[in-house]
């Protein structure tokens, strides 16, 4: 009796395992189960992060961060042992990229996220691939170099984004003021620039090179003055499934050792992209070099202490 | 899901919490810091503003472009009074809110430029007030038309002008009439008010957006903002309701007991 007792135990703890994760050992991940059960992954993109993560028309999307999702998920699916995975891709904003992950509607974002310690709260950051430093653009016949040549103007900056506090600090440790002005996206925001309603536009650079290559004459604008703030942009996953986030890691770890990383740098920054084939013309940073070399998912805050 | 309201008591710059939760404001706490306490009070005073500015603008034109739509047919310039004043409700309210905002603060600065040295809150005002106005001038043009015609001809027959008889016998009967449609216009100024984040006027919703942003306590930020919306789109129904009381004429068409009913 007490020996038959242990027999089905055993029979249906064996039976419990096989189902979970069918031929392959490895600990259980919501989200890969989901994938396998499911066919398919939702990716969480941004409308228009150029270049980094935005659409090129038909709801199709694409960019340096897409791209390299684009090769983790590959990874991922190999790994997992499925011949089809059906990436579905999901717009997302500033405001609800946090939630929709945390939700479980996104299982993977790829934008322009901010990993710092408010955030990793709420949410899982792979690591970083890509080092933002804060910018200030300007009209190229404007004079200003310099962010202390910005006290008393017109200071414009996006709702919703870390440079809004940025700035606010930077007023109260250099006791200057700014009239800050915000636009609610960030075309609003160059929009805001562009007609003179702001004298600069504070925002990361990457966004700031975008929106100048994408400009009616680029060459009315710079960017100019000292780095305001650097702050590691990564992928966004779920907090509660620590496997899925290795496995990204893991294929993050494959890409970099693989040389890619130069040449996407090349692709997305450098060259001519899709749609309007405009080039961003943003070089290299040794941040971003330095990041690639030493692979870690450290936040924003650890970035300011060493500065 | 457990609230943690403390999150209006840290500073907006470092996420620490301040000494007061009123720490600039009112110059309470010795740590100069505005806390999202103050920012959130900073906010809702510009929301204020906005609507009340808004409101005035759309009083004072809907009021007299409401009366203009009602003119009897007397003559050359009362006929080009009333197509002016149809064209100006039929305009106004039937472009979206959103929609005029935009236009007053990037397209029409365009083409007159001293409009560019106006503040934005000011754009915004005229934008709100405009198209509420169109709404207004309806319910006047309403409430003088409910008026009995005997009105009108009495006046008529005691050799008053236009202009007396809209002064002294019409007006102040239309008015007193459309007071509880107008408490909803007042209230939705309130409310449309939230359109100007969408110009950099750091009102409650760009609060909300921003704040929840930095803080990641969504919940709590909006719950705040919300509260503050129902707060002052309610303290604008009380302040109707007593006008409301304050005006009636004993016997007259305010047969309603509770003027609170009415809306």
């Amino acid at each position: 009796m007490k020996k038959n007792k242990f027999q089905m135990i055993f029979a249906a703890s064996v039976f419990i395992v096989g189902l979970q994760v069918p031929g392959v050992s490895q600990a259980a991940s919501a989200t890969e189960d989901k994938m396998k059960s499911t066919g398919a992954v939702t990716m969480g993109v941004r409308e228009s992060s150029i270049p980094m993560s935005y659409t090129t028309g038909d709801s199709r999307f694409d960019g340096y961060h897409v791209e390299v999702c684009r090769m983790i998920l590959n990874d991922i699916k190999t790994k997992l042992g499925m011949s089809t995975l059906r990436i579905n891709y999901q717009p997302v904003t500033s405001q609800n990229r946090v939630p929709l992950v945390q939700n479980g509607t996104v299982d993977i974002e790829c934008g322009t996220t901010t990993n710092n310690a408010n955030r990793a709260k709420d949410v899982s950051f792979a690591d970083t691939l890509y080092v933002e430093e804060v910018r200030i653009a300007v009209k190229a016949n404007s004079g200003i170099n310099s962010i202390s040549q910005l006290a008393g103007k017109k200071v414009a900056t996006t709702t919703g984004t870390t440079s809004v506090q940025l700035l606010r600090k930077h007023e109260k440790a250099n006791n200057v003021n700014f009239d800050e002005v915000y636009g609610k996206d960030h075309a609003d925001s160059f929009l805001l620039l562009e007609s003179g309603r702001a004298d600069a536009f504070v925002m990361d650079g990457s966004i700031l090179a975008g929106n100048i290559a994408n400009a009616k004459n680029p060459k009315d604008y710079k960017i100019v003055g000292e780095v305001l703030s650097t702050e590691p942009i990564a992928i966004m996953v779920r907090k509660d499934d620590p496997q899925f986030l290795a496995d990204v890691n893991a294929a993050i770890a494959q890409i970099v050792a693989n040389g890619k990383m130069p040449g996407l740098w090349n692709k997305w920054f450098l060259a001519p992209i899709p749609p309007k084939n405009i080039v961003v013309g943003l070089e290299l940073s040794p941040a971003t070099k330095n990041a690639w070399a030493n692979l870690n998912n450290k936040p924003a805050e650890d970035y300011q202490q060493k500065k | 899901m457990a609230l943690d309201m403390g999150v209006f008591c840290k500073s907006t710059l470092d996420g620490e919490v301040v000494e007061h939760c009123f720490s600039a404001l009112f110059g309470l706490g010795t740590n100069a810091d505005p806390s999202y306490l103050d920012w959130l009070m900073k906010a809702w005073g510009w929301t204020l503003a906005v609507a009340g500015l808004g409101l005035a603008i759309a009083l004072v034109v809907g009021a007299v472009m409401g009366t203009l739509r009602t003119l009897p047919n007397t003559g050359r310039l009362s006929r080009v009074l009333v197509h002016l004043s149809t064209a100006w409700v039929e305009l106004f309210r039937n472009i979206p809110v959103l929609v005029q905002v935009f236009l007053w603060y990037h397209v029409i600065p365009a083409f007159f430029v001293p409009l560019k040295a106006l503040p934005s809150y000011w754009l915004v005002s005229i934008a709100l007030g405009f198209f509420t106005s169109a709404r207004i001038a309806e319910q006047v043009r309403a409430g003088i038309q409910s008026l009995p015609s005997g009105q009108r001809a009495a006046a008529t027959a005691l050799g008053l002008s236009t202009t007396q008889t809209y002064r002294y016998i019409i007006l102040p009967m239309a008015l007193r009439i459309v007071i509880p449609p107008l408490t909803s216009e007042g209230m939705n100024a309130v409310k449309n008010s939230s359109v100007a984040f969408a110009v950099s006027v750091p009102e409650l919703t760009l609060f909300a957006m921003q704040a929840q942003e930095e803080t990641s306590h969504g919940v709590e930020i909006y719950l705040a903002v919300t509260a503050l919306y129902a707060l002052s789109a309610f303290s604008v129904n009380r302040v109707m309701a007593l006008i409301e009381k304050r005006s009636r004429i004993p016997g007259f068409i305010t047969a309603s007991s509770d003027a609170s009913l009415a809306h």
